[in-house]
């Protein structure tokens, strides 16, 4: 199995978020920032829409042929001089990393971000087995000091505020003067600064993720703004790169193609600070950089997405731009979706990697207002793909026994037009002659979870299709 | 069965394909042999002086700073200028790049010293291998000449570019890549810099200097 997961529970978490002074305030930080940002630089882009285009192609591409680039990729990496090993699920991925960190003798392990780590929850293995993992992003740094999980795929502490991080900061690094000023944000990043690099220079083995593999050079490539993730590989005798199946694509030419669309998706950057390319061990004509060069191929439930409605998923880029325009994820934040992905692209992939018996909320924790899809990069679907699992839930029997039978209901009046014209005729012409004094109701029986937080709008007493109807005729006429 | 196979198994049965069919291996060996371009941005596609005038205005808009000299001997005059204005240390660590070892270091009064960073260097000088203008990115390669420590662990990071380098888009350094490299064949590290080290982890703030360069400072050379 992989990590713990607080899904099931997603009502409730979503309750407490909503209650979370702290974390309300936080996420005013993602309303205002990102879709700017996004959107100033996708208009200085003319060609904006059609590298989305390209970059959606490129992955389906991919995707149909992953079997023949997985192998391409993998000869590549060996000729270089590196290895490469597959993991079919979260605690092979976690018994290989062991092994070669034990390999390595390692006592500390760097780390660059990597969803992927938290997927497989590697840290807690590591530490269990006696090594200690060191996050270096500065977000992922904070929240392990906090033993939290990322709240949000690339700004993993957004969920916090500077104070929270100098609390933080003065609870752990107790070596440090106490008296320090720690007031200003970029004071608390060149305090992390100083820690992380004696960190960094100690590290036995670093670790990171990757964005992309490319089959053409068995190259694996980060892209980070602080530098850790370089710092993570270039300084440890090894290496582990930690990927998923689909990271995979063609060539140089392919990665130019999707990093043009990434780092605007995410941040609004034209391109983050740095993009890395990595490919096998230290050459004789290296003065440094790592001595061991492996990569973990992570499968973990995406093989069987293969084929099905949810391929599309595996185009994802994790460029985080679906939670960040996404109403929901503003109100809730990432933890309330109570495993590693939040947002509309975790609402769909949480489903098929726990199980929608566990996730099966979060598909259903969507306005499907569609500003997802109008954003991401590779043209998911998102909203039709938690359709899907609304879909898929609602034949296994998962939901409630009340919303089972409401929906049956409403299915028995809509397959018959005629019978629901009139029943709805009643209950919009009743609600409306009750309502029309003061034009909304404070109370409405069956419609508690509305009318506990706002008023419901007293209808006018004519339905849509009655109007409709209406002014067509009148319109022929 | 292995990991691996089985992870391969799994894949050829969800899309219902056979490794052996043919037709496939072609469609993908063909496409990482020819490597097609896909949509490219008409803001690289510039040549000369405005080529030069892309790549500086998007790099400051990185928020790196550019300089430009006539030749290469005036690069050590102009670093020493830049560390000067900026109150730095009159320091430098390079690696053995044959063309920064050619430039009169001598006539200034830096301190040069060679070889990769533990650390504890605050200035470093590197010498790229291409840049490209459609984003202001600097295009570095590893090896003794220029290791990759040097990029990111001093805190004033100074890359050296020839103008001749200058690609307009990513794809034209890739071709030059692999003249140099061979087709496939990569260097053990590319790094592509855009701007100096930041983030935006806190309230999401950017600051400069995370854990990399607090400053880039770019010099184009232009014989």
């Amino acid at each position: 199995m992989t990590v713990h997961t607080t899904s099931p529970q997603f009502k409730k978490n979503a309750a407490r978020a909503l209650g979370d002074a702290q974390l309300q305030k936080a996420l005013s930080n993602v309303k205002q920032g990102f879709i700017d940002k996004r959107q100033k630089a996708a208009d200085k882009l003319p060609e904006f829409e059609a590298l989305r285009d390209s970059a959606r192609d490129i992955k389906n591409h991919t995707l149909r042929h992953l079997d023949l680039y997985l192998e391409a990729y993998e000869s590549k990496v060996k000729a270089s001089g590196g290895h490469v090993h597959f993991a079919r699920n979260a605690e092979e991925a976690r018994d290989i990393i062991l092994g070669i960190c034990r390999d390595a003798g390692a006592r500390t392990v760097t780390k660059g971000k990597s969803m992927i780590s938290e997927e497989i929850g590697i840290n807690h293995h590591l530490e269990a087995n006696g090594i200690r993992p060191v996050e270096t992003d500065l977000g992922e740094y904070i929240i392990q000091l906090r033993n939290e999980m990322p709240s949000h795929i690339i700004a993993p502490a957004v969920h916090l505020n500077a104070t929270q991080v100098e609390q933080d900061f003065r609870r752990v690094h107790k070596h440090l003067d106490a008296k320090r000023d720690l007031s200003e944000p970029v004071q608390l990043l060149t305090e992390a600064r100083a820690v992380l690099r004696e960190r960094f220079l100690a590290a036995d083995v670093g670790i990171t993720g990757a964005n992309f593999l490319v089959a053409e050079t068995g190259t694996s490539i980060i892209v980070t703004n602080e530098g850790n993730g370089d710092l993570t590989q270039i300084l440890p005798k090894t290496h582990i790169v930690l990927a998923s199946i689909e990271k995979l694509v063609p060539t140089l030419e392919d990665v130019s193609q999707l990093l043009r669309v990434l780092a605007r998706s995410a941040t609004g950057q034209e391109l983050s600070a740095y993009t890395t390319f990595s490919t096998g061990p230290r050459r004789p004509t290296d003065a440094d950089g790592p001595d061991n060069y492996h990569v973990v191929i992570l499968d973990n439930g995406r093989s069987a997405m293969l084929g099905t409605n949810f391929e599309e998923m595996l185009r994802c880029i994790r460029c985080g731009a679906c939670m960040n325009h996404c109403p929901v994820y503003h109100a809730v934040g990432g933890h309330a979706y109570g495993w590693v992905y939040p947002g509309p692209m975790g609402a769909v992939l949480t489903p098929s990697l726990i199980g929608v018996d566990k996730a099966g909320h979060l598909p259903n924790a969507s306005t499907f207002c569609g500003r997802c899809e109008s954003v991401c990069p590779v043209r998911i679907p998102l909203p039709k793909l938690m359709r899907h699992w609304r879909e898929r839930e609602f034949e296994r029997h998962l939901m409630p026994a009340t919303v089972r039978s409401s929906v049956k209901l409403w299915g028995y009046f809509a397959k018959r037009p005629a019978l629901y014209r009139f029943a709805t005729r009643i209950a919009m012409g009743t609600l409306g002659f009750v309502g029309r004094s003061k034009g909304r109701f404070k109370w409405l029986p069956m419609a508690k979870g509305w009318t506990k937080y706002r008023d419901f709008p007293a209808p006018q007493g004519e339905t849509f299709q009655a109007r409709w109807q209406r002014e067509r005729k009148g319109r022929t006429a | 069965m292995s990991a691996r196979d089985e992870i391969f198994s799994n894949i050829r049965r969800s899309l219902g394909v056979k490794g052996s069919d043919t037709i496939r291996q072609q469609i993908v060996t063909d496409r990482l042999e020819r490597a097609p371009r896909g949509v490219m941005p008409a803001r690289g596609q510039v040549s000369g002086e405005e080529r030069l005038a892309l790549f500086r205005l998007q790099a400051e808009s990185s928020l790196a700073t550019v300089t430009e000299v006539a030749s290469p001997a005036e690069v050590p005059q102009s670093i020493a200028l830049f560390l000067r204005n900026h109150n730095l240390p009159a320091s430098l660590r390079m690696g053995d790049d044959p063309r920064l070892a050619a430039m009169p270091w001598s006539e200034t009064t830096l301190d040069i010293s060679h070889g990769v960073s533990e650390g504890s260097d605050l200035n470093a000088v590197s010498h790229a291998f291409g840049g490209v203008a459609e984003t202001g990115t600097l295009v570095m390669v590893s090896g003794a000449e220029n290791p990759s420590t040097l990029n990111f662990l001093p805190d004033n990071h100074i890359v050296v570019v020839s103008a001749k380098d200058i690609a307009g888009d990513y794809e034209s350094v890739w071709n030059r890549v692999r003249f140099a490299f061979g087709k496939g064949g990569m260097p053990r590290t590319v790094n592509w810099i855009t701007g100096p080290s930041r983030s935006g982890d806190i309230e999401q703030t950017m600051l400069l200097g995370a854990h990399g360069p607090r400053r880039l400072h770019v010099v184009v050379v232009r014989d």
